[in-house]
């Protein structure tokens, strides 16, 4: 489904290259946890694949589907499946949860050519995703993301993921600023979205979230490279050992 | 106790606008020579069929006017108007007092049609559970169709317009024009008393609550015609009357000048609400055409525990220079100021309100929204004013600029002044912009550049429209997104 071939890719402002010829490639129906220490580039390849115009691909590519997304803005590529649940999720002010989600919907439709969903019909999407999650119906009228605490707002994030159905699902440090309990909850909703069709890739650089979203393959990123890859034993040799020696090994 | 802060931010954007309006109603229409003179005014009192006391009135203002010199204090900036360039006097031939829609030009009723204008009477009835809107439409500068005229009447309620109330209501309209907004108030104002041509009257007499909003359509549409309105509204002791205002204007070449006058009196224990959404040609790419907007907009809170708000959506007009002010005459009167006002292009907007406190415990609020794209210029300049004997005045000022790319300006001037001790006046500014990280969030959801920045700003502003009648909140949604169209390079 996800091929990244030999990314290289830097700030555009400034030149500095983040991603250093990175390779990955995710199968349907897989989850693959991308782990690796702080500032390794983890989230900037979530941005990346996303589209975000603050980066800038000098050399190869990323073929979701078969064909180059490299050429596609970020709304394109959401319409086309592809999700990203954000590391920091950004406040709107004055734009209640509830109607961005119905706008983000029909943005999404509207691209791919189907009909606008009817308001009963959103409002029962919306009512039962939000049960699963644990979501109070209040908080939906709240503008999104402002004054949502931590736990609220990964699962807004996860809420907007189960409506917008995404083929590709991004899920950036969903687990940081999360109580065992919520990390739960949103771990549930991500499980209940794997599917044969669906792609998954969980970035964390802790291996407490891989106990409950279980990986298929584990990816090491570090100076913007994969440097090891593995299976889900691999996220536990980390948790033992830290990095240093998987760093000192590749080096 | 005075203070005076000025922020400014000037920051640089590409832009383009696309005027959706800017087609021309190929009617025939009867017009004054261009230039103004004294024949001219007598050319327009005669027209209006007016009383000799209406004449005298315009030619006292007229002569005034001629002593007069145009104010340069706003920031604003735009060639010099030539007041013999213009016409005064504009009317479609055919609007000689049509009793129905059916007399009514039918290329007038489809520019109407295109602009979504609800002037058909089945179209308002059949709005099923929507309050009704009776619909006072002015063509250029006679008014042509009124709705509702004879339910209104059952209530007691005068709805007409002012042309009409000259004749028909002349103790009315003689007690009340002018006492608000004296003819010699400004520069605008004074040459609006000399050539007013149409506008609408209000009357709304004591213990009554208007039954339906009343809503007028402006539409400035012959080639060089100066606009003059004028508009009078008075509730009388414990009335209620909620007015609604909006204007389009098709695209032109030339700078057109639009100077109304509206007036309104609330008495004892009275209450009006004035909303206007206001989408005049704001000018092309170059900023070259577009409606000169100097408007004079005054509440006059004359009675105890009167109420006057003012709700406004500007996103028109080449240059708009604007102030809807109350003045808190009565005890414990209150003066609201809603405002959203947005630039794009070349637009320049120097807009905001006066609330002059006099009596004792008057309370005063504005919360203004500017919203500035393009290479606009967008300033709020508003004047918070406690006179000796006004104990008690309370006034909350909230002021917030979103700027929408870096060749814009947003400016905040506040005037404030306090001549008793007991008054209390807070006021709050911000300045943010639109942020790279709030639009990509928005197209990671698959919500394209430009409906995205149509739902933050709406996100901005909705303190303000949720001020407005809900079948102006939606209407005034879809023209914020239609006016910044184009705003992100
Ligand atoms: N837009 C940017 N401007 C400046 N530095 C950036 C930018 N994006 C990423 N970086 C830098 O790139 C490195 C990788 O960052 P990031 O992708 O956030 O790491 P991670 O998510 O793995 O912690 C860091 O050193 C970070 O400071
Ligand atoms: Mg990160």
């Amino acid at each position: 489904m996800l091929e990244i071939k030999n990314l290289h890719a830097r700030i555009a402002e400034d030149g500095t290259e983040i991603i250093r010829g990175l390779n990955l490639t995710v199968k349907a129906g897989e989850v693959a946890a991308i782990m690796g220490p702080n500032g390794s580039g983890k989230s900037t390849l979530s941005y990346i694949l996303s589209g975000r115009e603050d980066y800038e691909v000098t050399e190869g590519d990323i073929l979701y589907n078969g064909e180059s997304i490299l050429e596609l803005d970020p709304a394109e590529r959401a319409a086309r499946g592809i999700f990203l649940a954000f590391q920091y999720p950004v406040e709107i002010p004055g734009v209640a949860t509830m109607q961005f989600l119905k706008v983000a919907m029909n943005e999404q439709r509207k691209a791919r050519g189907e009909a606008e969903l009817t308001t009963p019909d959103f409002m029962r999407r919306v009512k039962e995703a939000a049960a699963e999650l644990k979501i109070n119906p209040d908080m939906l009228k709240r503008p999104l993301n402002v004054g949502f605490s931590g736990g609220e707002k990964k699962r807004a994030e996860i809420l907007q993921m189960a409506l917008l159905e995404p083929k590709l699902c991004v899920l950036d440090e969903t687990d940081s600023g999360l109580d065992i309990d919520a990390l739960k909850i949103v771990a549930d909703g991500v499980n209940a979205l794997k599917s044969p069709d669906r792609a998954t890739i969980v970035i964390t650089h802790y291996q407490r979230l891989l106990d409950y979203i279980v990986p298929d393959t584990v990816h090491v990123l570090y100076k913007g490279q994969i440097i090891r890859t593995g299976d889900k034993d691999l996220a536990l040799e980390l948790e033992a050992n830290g990095y240093a020696d998987i760093i000192g090994q590749a080096a | 106790m005075a203070a005076v802060q000025e922020t400014i931010d000037q920051v640089r954007q590409i832009d383009v606008d696309q005027y959706k309006y800017g087609f021309e109603t190929a009617i025939e229409v009867e017009k004054a020579p261009k230039g103004l003179s004294e024949e001219i005014v007598r050319f327009i009192s005669a027209k209006k069929q007016e009383p000799e006391w209406m004449l005298e009135w315009r030619l006292d203002a007229y002569r005034r006017w001629l002593t007069m010199e145009e104010p340069t204090w706003a920031r604003v900036d735009y060639p010099k108007i030539d007041f013999n360039d213009i016409y005064y006097y504009a009317a479609p031939k055919s609007a000689s007092g049509p009793k129905s829609l059916d007399e009514v030009d039918p290329e007038l009723l489809k520019t109407y049609e295109k602009l979504g204008i609800p002037l058909k009477e089945q179209e308002i009835l059949a709005g099923v559970e929507k309050p009704r809107v009776a619909v006072d439409a002015v063509f250029d500068s006679v008014s042509v169709v009124t709705t509702f005229k004879k339910e209104l009447a059952k209530a007691g309620v005068i709805f007409m317009s002012i042309s009409e109330a000259v004749r028909e209501h002349p103790e009315l309209v003689k007690k009340y024009l002018g006492s608000v907004v004296p003819v010699t108030d400004n520069y605008y104002a004074t040459l609006n008393s000399a050539v007013f041509t149409d506008g609408s009257f209000v009357f709304v007499p004591k213990g009554v609550r208007c039954p339906m909003e009343l809503s007028t359509y402006f539409r400035i549409n012959e080639k060089n015609t100066g606009q003059f309105e004028r508009t009078l509204i008075i509730a009388e002791e414990g009335a209620y009357v909620s007015y609604l205002e909006g204007c389009t204007a098709p695209q032109r070449d030339e700078n057109q000048l639009h100077a109304a006058v509206v007036e309104l009196v609330a008495l004892d224990d009275a209450e009006i609400k004035y909303s206007t959404v206001q989408n005049w040609f704001p000018g092309d790419k170059q900023g070259k055409g577009g409606i000169y907007n100097f408007v004079t907009k005054r509440g006059d809170c004359r009675g105890d525990r009167s109420k006057i708000s003012w709700t406004q959506v500007e996103t028109g007009s080449a240059i708009t220079w604007k102030y809807p002010s109350c003045i808190l005459r009565g005890d414990d009167s209150r003066g609201e100021f809603y405002s959203i006002a947005v630039s794009n292009g070349h637009q320049q907007v120097d807009s905001g309100t006066k609330m002059i406190h006099l009596g004792k415990n008057t309370s005063s609020r504005i919360i203004s929204k500017g919203i500035a794209a393009g290479v606009s210029q967008n300033t709020y300049r508003g004047q918070v004013s406690a006179h000796r004997k006004a104990t008690n005045a309370r006034n909350f000022t909230q002021c917030d600029s979103l700027l929408i790319g870096d060749r814009c300006g947003a400016h905040t001037v506040p005037y404030i002044e306090a001549k008793n001790s007991s008054a209390q006046f807070e006021h709050e500014a911000t300045t943010s912009k639109i942020s790279e990280d709030q639009l990509f969030y928005c197209l990671q959801r698959g919500i394209p550049e430009e409906a995205a920045i149509a739902l933050i700003v709406n996100g901005f502003v909705k303190e303000v429209i949720q001020e407005l009648p809900m079948e102006f909140a939606v209407e005034a949604q879809k023209l914020i997104g239609i006016s910044l169209e184009g705003s992100v390079g």
